[in-house]
Parts: C-alpha cells; structure tokens; sequence
C-alpha cells in the first residue's frame, strides 16, 4: 500500500509539491487569518518573495536539465539596472533602449557563461562562479557602493513590470507557461532534455549540444536582467546590494524540491514553479507567526535533503515499478 | 573507373553495383593512429558485415560513415559521387543513418519521441505529439517490434527493446544505408532474435543497404552476404559469406593476435 502510493507520488512529483504549498498556505491561514490574508500581505507573498524565484527557476531549470548550473545570474539581478542607470544618466541614452540594453547585457553574460562552459569546456560551476565574482566586483566597483536613484525616463515603464501590484506574479506565471510549453512541447525543450539525458546520443542524433547549452546559459541570463529591472523598481532605488547569491541559491533550491536533477535529464517547470510557491510562503509566513529569518534557512536545508533523497528514492522504486 | 580502383581489391569491385565505396580511409586522433588506409565498398541491397577485434577501428569508420567525424585523409563515393559529410545531419540527408552502439536513445524521453529524435513532426513552434505517436506505433507495428507503449519512457525498456527502437528510427526515414554499430552486443539470445529478425526483414525488402559491425562471428553470418576484416586499421579480408566460415574468421583474428606477440617480444628481446 505504502509502496503503491509512493509509486504514484514518484509519477506526480509535482502533486507532491503542491500539496506541500497548499498545506502551508492553509497552515499560515488559520494561524494567522487576515494578517496573512491581506491584499498587502499576498502582494509581498507572490510578487515581492515568489516572484524573482520563480523567473530566476526558470532559466536554472533547463540549464540544470541539460547538465549544467549558473551561479552567476544574481549578480546579473544587481549589475543590469546599475548598466541601465549609466546609460541614461551618463551617456544620454533613451529609456527604453537603455532598458533594452539592461536585458541585452544579460543575454551577454550568459554568452560568456556559455563560451567558457561550451567552448572552452570549464565545467559551469567554476565559470560562473568567476563570472558571479567578475561581476560582483563590477557593481561595487563602478557604483562606488553608494545606491542611485530610478532614471525618471524609465519610471513610466515600471507599472508594467512592477508598480502594479499584481504585475510580478502575473509576468512570473506568464512566463512560467511560456517555458513549460517549451520544455515540453518544442524541439528546444527536448533537445534540452537530450542533451541531459544522454550528452553523446544526444550528439549522434545531430543535435547542436552547443548551442542547446548557449542558448539555456543566455535565456537564464535575460531572465536574471529582467528580475533585476524588477527588484530595481520594488525596492523604488538601484542597489549595489541588490546583486547577491540568494536569488540564485532560492532558484536551485526551489528547482530541486520540485524534482530537478542536478545531474542532468530530469526536471520540470510546474516543480519549480510549485517549490518556489512552497519558498515564497515561507519567507512570507514565518516572520508573521514571529519567527525571524534566521532559522528560516535551517527548514530551507531540511527541505532540499528531504526532496533529495524522496528523489533518489522515488527514481529507484518507480523504475522498479515499471520494469 | 580502374584508376580510382584500389590495387588488389580489383575483382570484388563492380563499380555499378556500388552505392557506397570508401578509398584510403585515414584517421589520426594525436598521435593515435585509428584508421591507416581502408578501401571498402558496399553493394546496392547487400548487408555487408564488418568485423574485428575491439581497438580494429570498427567503431572510428562508422563515424566517418555517417559523418560524425571527419576522416584524416582519403575519400568517400556515394552512388558514385564524391561526396564529404559535414555533420549527422549532413549525412543522414544524403541517405545514411546509423545505429550507435550506446544507442544513442535518451532515457528520459518516450519511445516515440525518441523515434523523432531532432527529425521531430513541428507546427512552428510546437511539435505534434499526437501525430509523431501515431506514425510511431504504425511504423512499429509494421516492423513487428513489441513495446509495452509508445509513451514509455525508454529507460523502463529492456536492452533488446531499446535497440528495436533504435534501429526502427533509423529506418524511419527511409535511408539508403544503415549503419548497425554492434547490434547485438550485451544481448540475450531472446533479444537478439529480435534484431536479427528486424535486420532480415530490411534485407528481404531489399530497399536499403546494411554494413553491421559485430565481433559475435555467428550471428552475423547468418544475416550478412559479404563480410569484411578490419585489423589494424586497415580490411584484411574481403569474402563472400558463403566463401567463409567462422573458424577462418576466427583463425584471422587469432593470427594477429599471435603475430603482435612475437613482435612485442621481439622488441622486448
């Protein structure tokens, strides 16, 4: 019985998950009623919290699928408004292109991420990790530490990426559609799944393996810029601060609980999307019921071991299962 | 034609018959000598074996074949055209595909999928899952292969399966060559009746012309009509099936064996 139900849990590893976010959800609602329910509060809940981990899990998800991780991409969260602001306020560039660049700039990174990776063949852990520090250095360097203020040429522009209070959220879900439709239904999505699964049977079939990698390094890329405009217009100023690993680590980390794996091959975009829901309710949550984030972390550990080893161990019996 | 003939493969060529035909094959990897110098050609409908030792260059000549990698030197004639593969895809649109012998099938993906792998059925953007499975199934049926269903995931199939869906694909698009790369290694005898049996039903509709890489002499010669010897990088023996047994291919084999012996204890001397 135990086993049947484990085995239909291993098929729905996404259900798992869900259920998992639907349970705290009503756990925060009865303990704390309309505080948590508050518009405020689900605004700070799904656009504030769940929002930039869900983006950034979205490029983390298809790079972890075909094999590979980038540990960069915070730092392109922090460098990509600061690129923004130099371009209008220092070189007189229009706001719209200069948004534009803002994003071109991640797609650039993850070029580079890419050459060195795929190219080069410096395993991606090490690549980004030279590149994150790269451009950490870059952010502090060029801001001289100090924050700036939003570019008035750009504020317009804000209420559809962020001022809305809704805007995040819906960008995160639109998004999210858009890739699991890739993922799962486009010649992209399973030569991503190919070359994870099977890097030189991938390549005998034909596929471009390089250029799957390249272009997964570069759309993670593109999706950090993006979240990078977002956080510049929540936190209503450009931080140096706001380039960090976190949004990177609370990517992989909601990856993982929603079934990714690291080795390559396996993963989906509901998974992450869901353990990036569980995420955000708890970074909500906790501080409501008067638990600072300190031991926050402690769960978050606790959650990725026990979704490593339920992984491991639902692989094992669901191939038993079916064979 | 005799001037691009190679000396003392003269009487075995028929230059009409030939749709695929190889002159001084070579390929270096560094300073690895893989291939020294193969002349090979293979007939119009002909299953053509290809055997050696591990290490012979079996493995280093179908990649040339179906242009996963190029060769060093030497050139390839496809139906009497010259022709320089340069990619898989490359290849394959010219009529060549190839079995691997990892498989090259991805685990994670189902049969059908797997049988479209990178020639994938697409409505741009999407691909058209409902129309590959269907084609899959008929296509498979039509080749007598048993699968549980064409959406399981191909890492739940058994060995033998894996290699029905494997050689099924590549016959999928109507090649006018199929390259096997051991296609009946780390098989049960069950499994590889199978194969066999695939193999020689292509061979009796006589629409594509097979090479097999085998070291398994036996089954082999059951299903091919010619077999070639490669040993240190170049053919050594070029027959007839009916002209050879399993102790002379055998005896070849073991031969070689003996002679790089002496020869390495002689150097040791």
């Amino acid at each position: 019985m135990l086993m049947r139900v484990l085995r239909v849990l291993g098929r729905q590893r996404e259900a798992t998950v869900f259920i998992i976010a639907v349970a705290l959800f009503v756990y925060f609602l009865i303990d704390k009623g309309s505080n948590f329910t508050s518009k405020s509060n689900q605004v700070t809940l799904w656009s504030d919290f769940t929002t930039p981990i869900i983006i950034i899990a979205l490029g983390e998800v298809f790079l972890l699928i075909c094999g590979e991780i980038d540990l960069s991409v915070g730092f392109v969260v922090g460098f990509a408004p600061f690129l923004m602001h130099y371009l209008i306020d220092f070189y007189g560039f229009p706001g719209l292109l200069a948004l534009f660049f803002a994003l071109l700039f991640g797609v650039l990174v993850g070029w580079i991420n890419g050459f060195f990776t795929v190219t080069i063949g410096v395993p991606s852990f090490i690549t980004t990790l030279g590149t994150g520090f790269v451009l950490l250095g870059l952010i502090d360097t060029t801001s001289h530490d100090e924050p700036a203020a939003i570019p008035a040429q750009v504020m317009g522009i804000g209420k559809w990426i962020q001022y809305y209070a809704w805007a995040p959220i819906i960008w995160a879900v639109a998004l999210a559609a858009v890739f699991h439709i890739v993922l799962t239904r486009t010649r992209w999505g399973l030569h991503t799944v190919s070359v994870g699964g099977n890097l030189l049977g991938a390549r005998e079939a034909g596929i471009g393996v390089g250029r799957i990698k390249y272009g997964n390094f570069m759309i993670t890329g593109l999706l950090g810029a993006f979240v990078g405009l977002q956080t510049m217009y929540y936190t209503n100023n450009i931080a140096p601060t706001a380039g960090s690993y976190t949004p990177m680590f609370y990517a992989v980390t909601a990856a993982v609980i929603g079934g990714t794996a690291m080795l390559g091959g396996v993963g989906t975009i509901l998974g992450a999307f869901f353990g990036a829901v569980v995420l955000g309710i708890l970074l909500d949550g906790f501080p409501l019921i008067g638990v600072s984030a300190d031991p926050l972390n402690i769960i978050f550990g606790g959650a990725i071991l026990v979704s490593m080893v339920a992984n491991v161990q639902l692989t094992r019996l669901r191939e038993r299962g079916q064979r | 034609m005799t001037a691009t003939t190679p000396p003392g493969e003269a009487e075995l060529i028929n230059p009409g018959g030939d749709i695929l035909r190889c002159e001084h094959i070579a390929k270096n990897y560094g300073a690895v000598t893989a291939l020294t110098d193969v002349n090979l050609h293979l007939k119009r409908g002909e299953v053509l074996g290809l055997l050696g030792d591990n290490g012979a260059g079996k493995s280093t000549l179908l990649k040339i074949l179906c242009g996963f990698q190029p060769a060093t030197s030497g050139r390839i004639f496809l139906e009497d055209k010259e022709v320089t593969f340069k990619s898989v895809d490359h290849a394959r649109s010219l009529g060549i595909d190839a079995v691997y012998q990892d498989l090259a099938v991805i685990g994670q993906l189902t049969v059908f999928q797997n049988m479209f792998l990178n020639r994938e059925v697409i409505r741009w953007p999407l691909v058209r899952n409902h129309i590959m499975r269907r084609e899959a199934r008929e296509h498979l049926d039509e080749m007598g292969v048993q699968l549980p269903s064409v959406d399981a995931p191909v890492a739940t199939l058994s060995g033998g399966q894996r290699q029905a869906v494997a050689v099924a694909r590549s016959v999928f698009s109507n090649p006018k060559i199929l390259l096997l790369d051991e296609p009946l290694a780390a098989m049960g005898v069950k499994e590889g009746a199978i194969i066999l049996d695939l193999i020689l039903r292509l061979k009796h509709e006589g629409n594509v012309s097979i090479i097999i890489i085998a070291h398994n002499y036996a089954h082999v010669l059951e299903v091919c009509d010619r077999i070639n010897m490669i040993q240190g990088g170049r053919i050594t023996l070029d027959k007839l099936t009916a002209e050879t047994s399993a102790d002379e291919l055998t005896d070849l084999a073991v031969a070689e064996y003996r002679k790089a012996l002496e020869e390495r204890q002689r150097q040791e001397r």
